[in-house]
């Protein structure tokens, strides 16, 4: 299969990116490629030009601050995966990361990408909500943090302007909390047909702090609310949680299709959503 | 876009299996396209030609990659490692060995992928359960073994590395 044409640069700075994205409306950033490609060789995207981050150094590692973890835009999903310390304060993204794609898309993809694309069913999307956080973007008009609550909007859209380079993902830390991340993949591309990360911070036995997300059941991944309200200081019990999860489904539009309908979709966001908080105890 | 962009070429430049080579590419030349076109490497297979089969993987700057899912524009200046890198001195390497011993191949088309992340995955883990295995080739799919053979050329290949420390 053969993309369209495009020109490819290899700008040296984030600015000089951003300058390639102001010059011509119809580049597009590629960092890892394994959503933009396979979308080019079917030819559902036909970018002019690539503007490929590889050369910038500045883009690389992960920085873990007193409240955060900045990843930046060129870490691969296994860089992150294998990173020790990150994977003790937020067990949940080596966990969600090993059951992405393959062992291969792991290898070249990236968290920033992953959130940028938007995929409906990508896993880290909803791994980011439950943590928190926000994404950091460069662009003509100068740089800004877009809170992660407010940054995906629809079906591969997020609140990013055209000429915007995201730098880094800002991902809260929550240390002590407990996390869970559980999905039901498409048994063929490993996508999430409904997945389902939570975050839960205790005092004691109480449920001081639920944060929960889902992905693949709505146009975008999105907070499940409900399910974090109903659990606000109670402790995490068996029937708690299903009480909690009961109605879940019920504030979302759910889509369906040929492989799982809407109503299916909603019982494995309940299915889910309790395997992952009983999960967080395990 | 226009004519001179379509027919507008690259120089490209990479070490693959340890000799440099060069080529031009269109930047929408696929780099497995590249390995087997330009290079005459046609052991790289392409299986599906929508990155899920895995027959094209190889390993790039000692990452494993599915060469049809990267231009050869992004390998300009990496090293590249393909199944015909494998065999050194004339003796088949320990993964090549083990699907041979194991009876891991029936037609072979996916053998080169599946070779290419065997050894990835094993550098990685030099010791994995029968899981481990097969979750690390998923991205590999093979249409006549029933994958039973070739998690035993890993174990196999795996066995024979450990004893020989590489």
């Amino acid at each position: 299969m053969f993309p369209g044409s495009f020109t490819y640069s290899r700008p040296g700075s984030v600015a000089e990116a951003v300058a390639a994205l102001q010059a011509n409306p119809d580049a597009k950033i590629i960092a890892g490629g394994h959503s933009l490609i396979p979308a080019m060789k079917l030819r559902l995207a036909m970018p002019g030009e690539l503007v490929d981050l590889r050369d910038i150094g500045e883009l690389r590692g992960v920085e873990v601050s007193d409240d955060a973890v900045a990843v930046r835009a060129m870490t691969t999903y296994n860089e992150l995966r294998d990173n020790d310390e990150v994977a003790g304060l937020m067990p949940i993204l080596p966990e969600a990361i090993q059951i992405i794609g393959d062992a291969q898309v792991r290898e070249r993809g990236t968290l920033v990408g992953s959130l940028v694309h938007n995929d409906p069913a990508a896993d880290l999307t909803a791994v980011a909500l439950a943590l928190g956080g926000s994404v950091h973007a460069v662009g003509s008009d100068g740089e800004r943090d877009i809170p992660l609550d407010e940054f995906f909007v629809d079906l591969w859209t997020t609140t990013l302007e055209l000429d915007e380079v995201v730098t880094h993902a800002s991902l809260n830390r929550h240390d002590g909390a407990h996390m869970a991340y559980r999905k039901y993949a498409h048994p063929a591309s490993g996508y999430a047909i409904v997945g389902v990360a939570v975050v839960v911070e205790k005092d004691g036995d109480t449920v001081s702090r639920a944060r929960v997300a889902v992905t693949g059941a709505t146009n975008t991944a999105t907070r499940l609310t409900s399910i974090e309200e109903a659990l606000a200081g109670k402790p995490l019990t068996e029937d708690n949680v299903q009480a909690a999860v009961e109605n879940a489904a019920e504030e979302l539009e759910i889509n369906g299709d040929t492989f799982a309908s809407a109503e299916y979709r909603a019982h494995l966001v309940r299915v889910l959503a309790r395997r992952a908080l009983l999960g967080t105890q395990q | 876009m226009t004519d001179t962009q379509t027919m507008q070429k690259t120089r490209i430049r990479m070490t693959v299996n340890g000799q440099e080579r060069t080529g031009e590419v269109e930047s929408r030349t696929l780099l497995v396209h590249f390995l087997r076109e330009q290079l005459g490497l046609t052991g790289t297979h392409v299986g599906c030609d929508t990155s899920q089969c895995g027959a094209c993987t190889i390993s790039v700057n000692g990452r494993s990659t599915k060469s049809c899912t990267m231009f050869a524009v992004q390998a300009d200046g990496a090293e590249v490692l393909t199944i015909e890198g494998l065999a050194q001195d004339g003796g088949y390497h320990p993964v090549q060995e083990g699907f041979w011993e194991e009876h891991g191949l029936q037609c072979g088309y996916c053998t080169p992928g599946m070779i290419m992340s065997t050894v990835a995955l094993l550098k990685r883990n030099p010791d994995p359960t029968d899981e481990e295995i097969r979750h690390e080739l998923e991205g590999n799919i093979c249409r006549c073994t029933g994958y039973e053979n070739i998690v035993k050329s890993v174990r196999y290949a795996a066995e024979r590395l450990r004893e020989s420390g590489a």
